[in-house]
């Protein structure tokens, strides 16, 4: 496939990975934010490529492993009503809540479907007028432009039976408070290139410059991941802390306006838990007033349920970068993606899950 | 979860918010809105994510990418013989 079959090449991912080599004088860790880069260096072995030098860190940008427990309790809650069709991407099935997930509403009679797009849910809606359909709104800012979307076609259309249940969080917060964490070991960035196709990365120039971190906008296939690497180590050597793209055939300064634009209308900032983090302030959107209409929080009287997460899992922890999933006791043993104890197993994007899938058994090269 | 996957637009039809455009991944046809791209035509690449684009691949700077990939090479192959 174009402009991805290119970006695998082995032969230049040796060569590029031998640049890195040549230009580390020391150790540096690195973090790259987004899961579905945290699954390309695993899966490619893009790690173990590197210089012992080079630490990987994986960081919190799965939404599927961050999105938290009262979040997916508040799901399981509306999936089980009986006029309602609940509408999710299937990765989020899976994601424990309290009293199991939405795969075991689902065997109990509720009416759950996996949709590939926010529009096949409204589709649903339209079709079905005599049933409430919800839609899962999750995920970070490359997804919050598609949920800003249907919110407001539906408002448009006038599709009164559709509503969302919205959790979504914002990276450069994120960021924000691994970096102000007291046990932080994160020296540098690789920034999600797909935030960024949407955000743009004028707000990352204010957090390389405060917290002294080079922060390089990255993509997803193996040599961009590389390409990212050897920019960030490469500004590490030098001292310097500047903000890069390396993501450059999709990313612009200035992101794309139309979907921001949209989103802001659409869309509020409001504090966020995220799972095994805790809170961080202004780090999600919440629905504006003008659409709070379509709020299933409200619409379905679950606002305000709280609860707290599992003590045994380290998820927290990995999702800062202060762990590798093999250093968690429960890790394979009473902790696996067919059973997972928290977040980061959850997901395939999740560190863990990650590990679980291709390092089972081996041992941590870089830990 | 942002997963994005590049493909070229075979037809657009609609406008503003229902901008919609037939897009071809690889030789599978999907429907995509293209409502963020509005500036985005037949023939173009675009990243498509849940159903939406949310940006045109700049085919200049991907051709400079690969550039810089096979300088890297290029380079590594001098320092060898060194």
């Amino acid at each position: 496939m174009k402009f991805v079959d290119e970006y695998r090449d082995q032969e230049k991912a040796e060569q590029i990975a031998q640049a890195i080599a040549r230009i580390t004088t020391r150790q540096w860790s690195i973090m790259e934010v987004c899961g579905g880069q945290t699954h390309s260096i695993v899966k490619y072995g893009i790690d173990e490529l590197l210089p012992k030098q080079i630490s990987l860190l994986h960081g919190p940008g799965c939404p599927v492993c961050v999105t938290p427990l009262e979040i997916v309790d508040k799901a399981l809650q509306i999936a089980a009503r009986p006029e309602v069709i609940f509408c999710s991407f299937g990765d989020m099935l899976r994601v424990p809540g309290s009293g199991g997930d939405l795969f075991s509403v689902k065997a109990k009679g509720g009416d759950v479907r996996i949709v590939y797009s926010p529009l096949d849910a409204l589709k649903l809606a339209r079709e079905n007028p005599q049933r409430q359909v919800v839609f899962f709104a999750v995920g970070f800012e490359t997804t919050a432009p598609a949920n800003a979307m249907v919110v407001f076609q539906a408002q448009q259309q006038k599709v009164a039976n559709f509503s969302v249940l919205v959790s979504h969080v914002l990276v450069p917060p994120a960021i924000a408070a691994i970096l102000s964490a007291p046990d932080n070991r994160t020296q540098g960035f690789l920034a999600a290139g797909h935030v960024c196709t949407v955000m743009g990365f004028e707000e990352y120039f204010q957090l390389a410059e405060k917290f002294h971190v080079p922060i390089v906008v990255t993509g997803f296939e193996p040599l961009d991941i590389l390409q990212g690497i050897l920019m960030c180590v490469g500004q590490l050597e030098a001292g310097r802390a500047q903000v890069e793209n390396q993501y450059a055939r999709s990313v612009q300064r200035q992101g794309n306006r139309p979907a921001q634009a949209l989103m802001s209308k659409v869309f509020r900032i409001v504090p966020r838990k995220w799972r095994g983090v805790g809170e961080i302030p202004a780090s999600g959107y919440g629905l504006s007033d003008e659409f709070s209409a379509y709020d299933a929080e409200l619409r379905f009287g679950v606002a305000g349920h709280h609860v707290d997460e599992d003590s045994e899992c380290i998820s927290g922890q990995v999702l800062r970068g202060v762990k590798k999933p093999q250093e968690c006791p429960a890790f394979g043993v009473r902790c696996s993606p067919e059973r997972p104890l928290g977040a980061t197993m959850v997901s395939s994007e999740g560190a863990c899950a990650a590990y679980y899938q291709y390092r089972r058994r081996q041992p941590d090269q870089n830990g | 979860m942002c997963l994005a996957v590049p493909g070229k637009i075979l037809s657009i039809t609609g406008s503003d918010t229902s901008r919609m455009g037939q897009v071809s991944f690889g030789g599978v046809g999907k429907e995509a809105c293209l409502a963020f791209v509005p500036e985005a035509k037949v023939g173009d690449y675009v990243l498509v994510h849940a159903g939406f684009a949310i940006s045109i691949v700049d085919e200049a700077e991907a051709a400079q990418t690969l550039e810089y990939f096979r300088q890297i090479g290029e380079l590594g192959k001098l320092e060898d013989k060194q």
